[in-house]
């Protein structure tokens, strides 16, 4: 049994085959990059992902209408020339809105995931390796996965937003606060599942041939453990930004988010409900645009997933 | 038990619907079953322990007060003979007594008498101390209730009470029987489940099961006191959802015959109606959509003393510039693209009825862009380089609070852009209803702390006699710490004019006086300008086409003549 | 694994305590009041009077522990007396619910039934559909089944329940007049043809649940057979003339299983939490409804005993779930 990482076997550590490597100088993400870029779906998804980027970046500059400028001679129009997406029940431009949105929302939901994935792996790796804090940390995890999250956002709302407002301005200390709470209400899924895989893992062949020749714990996590556990941690980061990005609108909603005229595709999506008879497309343009960005970081993290193996690499 | 009646009333439709227009005799039960949707559900049905508009009126079906109030706001007397006054001997000429005499042979559901010792124990049992009675304040002032003989009524007060129809009038101060609340009193209130999930009642209909916040079922009431009333045999009152779900219940697929408070984008309700299966009915009485300005300062800075009177406002004590505010705002069209058949423009905060209705202030009614940028440069507020007007060195900017509520927040959106027209910057925040209307005194969030410049709700009074409403405007009625933030004067205006005439109206009984006095109030009150009112509300509800007898009301319980409705053929 | 199993049991006790406190804290700290829904025309000393009825008059600590005690000692006893016709609990206070003055065990078995035949049937079904979905794509990965199952499942994972659920009923209740759009809590089946109506009415409902369901776990289940599909052990199964049936149903699926018991032990205790939203949209007023409606009111009672429940059944599945990993993989030991 080998085993399946970016980590050269573990009879085969860096430090003991200096002359593979120069006798073969190509450099191993540039390895990564080839494989990935002959991974369609990866390639495509990389590339929806990268305009959709470029359009809420640079997007309003081009397109400089105020995503709050309310014209309410033009309200509930379809696509025209000035409105290319149509306008909502003020008259407000969707185009504009939905670029305005998809900053907030991509920024927020691969933040939020990236945060609730650093907790969960590390805690899951932590509980999963070390035998001494599995019974400690999983109890953790049962009391945040038993906390009502309504109360819990509330007290942090509470608590923290006039302090962080004060410190950062008020949306930045609210971007804060939206990532850190969505962030620390969802990492326990990924947590449970890399301690379960761990705790296989910490059983196999290589890690017990690992340990067996003195590899330290920090590097057996890094080289051997973590590796192993990327393709639910990938399953998990794509789900976590549709969660994150649905979550902030709920939490806008509720009014622990984001002042209320301030466009997210979440809210978007959540106004136009009421509307889906009458104006279907203002429900479609966010509904696709999150569909679209969560598909698109699937398909990039299946192809990162597949480029890391180097069994599937080596193919 | 539920399915006998409804067998019977089946077979009464089946039997009598023929004949029933022939002969004019019409059968109890004859029209089957009404379907009623209320997107809150009712959780108890005892209003004396729950408060909230959906228990009160889920209730007011089962149990009826002495009076009630028609839809033009008009006292019917209910359980009670006549209405008592002055004139005809009812009401004593010292203001400080009024006797009902009871309907006579009006039985119990379960066939036993209403008489005055019942409503002698609801005086007792709402005014018990451990109760915690929500209908309270309907007896403030009374000293005592006499049963004078089976049929009379007396209630005295303490003092001379220019408008003695408080207590046992309107939805919210109905009748409960003795025999079944006897050992309900005080703290045991709560333990007496049973009694408040089926409360015996007077009314058209009983209770056959309730599932709290979930559903209710009622059968025809077989001892109700007018013959062949109600026209139904059952009820189905469902709650929860939403707004849009219930209208879509009874104007789309029809499966419901009645939908409560609509509150949703009226084009949406528009097309809803077109389907011409139900049509959408709104009844007003006195709720006004308002922004309050508040009077002082809610800086962070200031610590435990923000928004507390040793602060004033920076510059909102200033009349002038809450005067540009209301004008910059045009109302009609936040009643257009928010309330439709819901809400008018209004520019008082006392809207009704009629005769307490001033005309005033009736020119806020158009917008004035210009004339408020003028009242604006008069104050000395002078545009900065971004366009957002400066005096002092302060900005004039705002922060704008209300609660959770999709037409709240497009009026938001609105009104922020038309005071950036006129140099104010505004910031728009939301609060979820349960927090922003909560009193609890550890959030920064709650209306009466009002830690904000402005902000939107909307309030109104119960009954028709706007006395005690009035008087929330008192000095003694500003939150502040002291009081753990409890008090009715949210935007903290205070004047001692004002207090004046609140103690004058209360010791004034002629109608036309009273009238003056409280449009004298509306009007100090608005050329204040500490509050700004936006919309009369009122409250739209949809009906199926089918259901007749539907009288909308926004003075009582909106179903208040339930035992009318009938199945138009 | 026996004494495994029974220290952990033990040890939930002190953690479950703690929960529960760590629970009552943060509900009696998040800013509410169970007066907020009234309305402004009841005057705020009445509201004082009430807040003080539901003894919220008294210190956090008195408060805990009366709800301690109602829980652990009086509610058991309740039931007994219900079970066996004893008379232990005379007399004793039940957890009562602020918004309904009524014993929240009651209403919380009230709302059982509707929530576990939407909610838990939803979760068996997606659940069934999920595991085949999974391992086929896995299998095939990449194919035509590969590509329109990740399709799907992304853009039901993705696409929030309360824009699917309106959708459904806009479609199958308003245009197609197939389904009812609200839900009947009362209707009892009987014969064939109240069958008929229950299974229409949750027809909507299960159907936007499962989606959800079976597209988060087809994705584990999915990731985690390509994982070991590629294992040397399957190279040898298969050099070992083992069928491909077995090979991969057998082997591969059995070393596949760990990240799906924990997204599927994760997932049961949540059916009890019921679906808020998805209970919401079609009117289902189940255990989700009960929990959202008692949040808002500030019921605390009624949220402080349902997220124990939820706790006591988190606690529990996570047990179930170590103990299961040790079955389907012996190299986990945990003593």
């Amino acid at each position: 049994m080998t085993e399946p990482s970016l980590a050269p076997p573990p009879n085969q550590s860096p430090e003991q085959a200096p002359d593979q490597a120069m006798a073969a100088p190509r450099n191993q993400w540039r390895d990564v990059w080839d494989q990935f870029k002959t991974h369609k779906g990866a390639f495509l998804g990389m590339i929806v992902f990268g305009l959709f980027i470029v359009a809420v970046l640079i997007g309003p500059f081009i397109w400089s209408i105020d995503p709050t400028y309310i014209d309410i001679r033009a309200r509930n129009q379809g696509p025209t020339f000035a409105h290319p997406l149509g306008t909502d029940q003020l008259g407000r431009d969707m185009l504009a809105r939905m670029m305005a949105g998809g900053k907030v929302s991509i920024a927020v939901g691969i933040t939020a995931m990236a945060l609730s994935l650093l907790l969960g792996t590390l805690i899951g790796v932590l509980a999963g390796y070390f035998k001494r804090l599995d019974g400690p940390l999983m109890r953790l995890t049962d009391l945040f996965l038993a906390l009502p999250l309504l109360p819990l956002l509330l007290v942090m709302v509470m608590l923290f937003r006039e302090a962080l407002a004060a410190r950062y301005g008020p949306e930045t200390g609210v971007f804060i606060l939206i990532v850190v709470a969505i962030g620390i209400t969802s990492w326990m899924q990924t947590a449970r599942i890399v301690r379960g895989d761990v705790l296989a893992l910490k059983e196999r062949e290589f890690v017990l041939a690992a340990r067996s020749i003195g590899t330290p714990s920090r590097r057996m996590i890094t080289r051997h453990i973590l590796p192993n556990v990327l393709s639910p941690v990938m399953v998990s980061a794509t789900l976590g930004i549709a969660n994150a990005i649905i979550t902030e609108s709920a939490l806008s909603f509720l009014g622990l988010g984001f002042p209320p005229d301030f466009p997210t595709w979440g809210r978007l999506l959540f106004d136009a409900v009421d509307y889906l008879q009458q104006y279907p497309s203002r429900v479609m343009w966010p509904g696709l645009a999150i569909s679209a960005t969560v598909l698109s970081v699937n398909y990039i993290g299946d192809g990162l997933r597949d480029a890391l193996d180097p069994r599937i690499r080596g193919r | 038990m539920r399915l006998t009646t409804a067998l019977m009333g089946a077979a009464a439709t089946l039997a009598l619907a023929p004949m029933a227009f022939a002969d004019g005799h019409e059968a109890r039960g004859r029209d089957g079953q009404v379907n009623i949707i209320y997107w809150q559900a009712p959780s108890i049905l005892n209003p004396f322990l729950s408060g909230g508009t959906k228990e009160v009126e889920s209730a007011s079906l089962i149990i009826e007060p002495l009076v009630r109030f028609d839809e033009t706001g008009a006292m019917v007397p209910w359980l009670a003979d006549s209405i008592p006054t002055v004139e005809n001997g009812g009401v004593a000429a010292d203001l400080k007594q009024i006797t009902w005499k009871l309907k006579e042979g009006v039985l119990w559901s379960d066939g036993t008498p209403l008489t005055a010792a019942d409503a002698v124990f609801t005086w007792e049992y709402c005014t018990h101390p451990e109760g915690g009675c929500s209908q309270s304040s309907y007896f403030d002032g009374v000293d005592s209730v006499v049963a004078v003989d089976d049929l009379t009524i007396q209630v005295n007060f303490a003092a001379p009470k220019p408008f003695p129809y408080t207590a046992f009038v309107g939805s919210e101060s109905p009748i409960i029987q003795k025999a079944q609340f006897a050992d309900c009193m005080g703290a045991k209130a709560p333990e007496c489940t049973e009694a408040n999930f089926a409360p015996i009642g007077t009314g058209p209909f009983v209770v056959t099961e309730f599932r709290p916040n979930d559903v209710i079922q009622y059968a025809a009431n077989e001892n109700f006191r007018e013959a062949g009333k109600p026209a139904f045999a059952t009820v189905l009152f469902k709650g929860g959802g939403d707004a849009t779900a219930a209208a879509r219940a009874v104007m789309e697929t029809g499966e419901f015959d009645y939908a409560w408070n609509l509150q949703i984008d009226p084009n949406v309700l528009k097309d809803m109606e077109s389907k011409g299966l139900g049509k959408v009915v709104a009844a007003y009485a006195t709720s006004v959509e308002r922004i309050h300005v508040n009077q002082t300062d809610p800086s962070a800075a200031l610590g435990e003393e923000r928004g507390t009177v040793a602060h004033p406002h920076p510059f909102l004590t200033d009349p002038r510039v809450g005067q540009a505010l209301s004008m910059a705002i045009d109302r009609s069209l936040i009643a257009e693209i928010g309330y439709g058949a819901g809400g008018v423009p209004t520019c008082n905060v006392l809207p009704a009825p009629a005769a307490y209705a001033s005309t005033a202030n009736d020119g806020c009614l158009t917008q004035d862009i210009e004339g408020a940028k003028a009242l604006l440069d008069a104050a000395g507020w002078v545009p900065g380089a971004d366009g957002v007007r400066v005096k002092d060195g302060q900005r004039l900017t705002l922060l704008y609070q209300t609660s959770t509520n999709a037409v709240r927040q497009d009026t938001q959106a609105l009104v922020k852009q038309w005071w950036s027209e006129i140099g104010v910057e505004t910031q728009l925040r939301n609060i979820d209803a349960s927090v922003f209307f909560g009193g609890d005194p550890g959030s920064p969030d709650t209306f009466q702390k009002f830690f904000a410049d402005v902000e939107m709700y909307t309030n109104n009074f119960a009954g028709v006699d706007p006395e005690a409403y009035m008087a929330n405007w008192r000095c003694s009625e500003i939150p502040s710490p002291e009081t753990q933030w409890q008090g009715s004067n949210m935007q903290r205006f205070c004047s001692a004019e004002y207090d004046a005439l609140v103690d004058q109206m209360s010791q004034t009984a002629a109608l036309e006086e009273r009238g003056a006095l409280a449009k004298q109030m509306n009007d100090m009150l608005m050329q204040s300008y500490s509050i700004i009112p936006l919309i009369h509300r009122g409250n739209p509800s949809a009906h199926a086409n089918t259901l007749g007898g539907v009288k909308m009301n926004d003075w009582d319980s909106e179903i208040w003549n339930i035992k009318d409705w009938h199945r138009v053929k | 694994m026996f004494t495994y199993t029974l220290r952990r049991l033990l040890l939930a006790i002190p953690t479950l305590l703690f929960i529960s406190l760590i629970i009552f804290l943060l509900l009696d700290l998040a800013p509410g009041d169970p007066t907020a829904n009234l309305p402004l025309t009841i005057p705020p000393e009445v509201k004082a009077k009430i807040r003080e009825s539901l003894g919220l008059g008294q210190p956090i600590h008195i408060r805990y522990l009366l709800w301690l005690k109602q829980f652990l000692i009086a509610e058991p006893l309740h039931v007994m007396d219900y079970m066996f016709g004893t008379d232990w609990a005379m007399g004793m206070q039940r957890v009562i619910s602020w918004q309904t003055r009524s014993p929240v065990a009651d209403i919380i078995a009230q709302r059982m039934p509707q929530t576990l035949w939407v909610v838990g049937l939803s979760y068996v079904i997606g659940t069934l559909i999920a595991l085949p979905i999974g391992i086929i794509s896995a299998y095939r990965q990449y194919s035509w089944f590969d590509q329109i199952g990740t399709f799907v499942s992304m853009i039901g994972y993705s696409v929030p329940t309360f824009f699917t659920g309106v959708l459904l009923i806009v479609i199958f209740a308003v245009n197609l007049g197939w389904f009812p759009s609200i839900y009947d809590t009362t209707h009892v089946v009987t014969d064939w043809d109240s069958f008929l109506f229950q299974v229409r009415q949750m027809v909507m409902p299960v159907f936007v649940l499962a989606l959800y369901n079976a597209a988060q776990i087809s994705r584990y289940m999915r990731a985690s057979m390509l994982d070991n599909l590629g294992q040397d052990y399957v190279r040898t199964a298969r050099a070992k003339g083992m069928s491909e049936k077995v090979v991969v149903l057998i082997h591969v699926l059995r070393n596949s299983m760990i990240p799906v018991v924990t997204v599927i032990a994760l997932g049961v205790p949540t059916i009890f939490g019921g679906a808020i939203i998805t209970e919401q949209v079609f009117k289902v007023n189940g255990l989700g409804q009960l929990l959202i409606t008692s949040i808002y009111a500030n019921d605390i009672p009624m949220v402080q005993t349902l997220t124990f429940i939820f706790a006591v059944l988190i606690v529990l599945f996570n047990l179930v779930a170590d103990i299961l990993y040790g079955i389907l993989d012996p190299r986990i030991r945990y003593d």
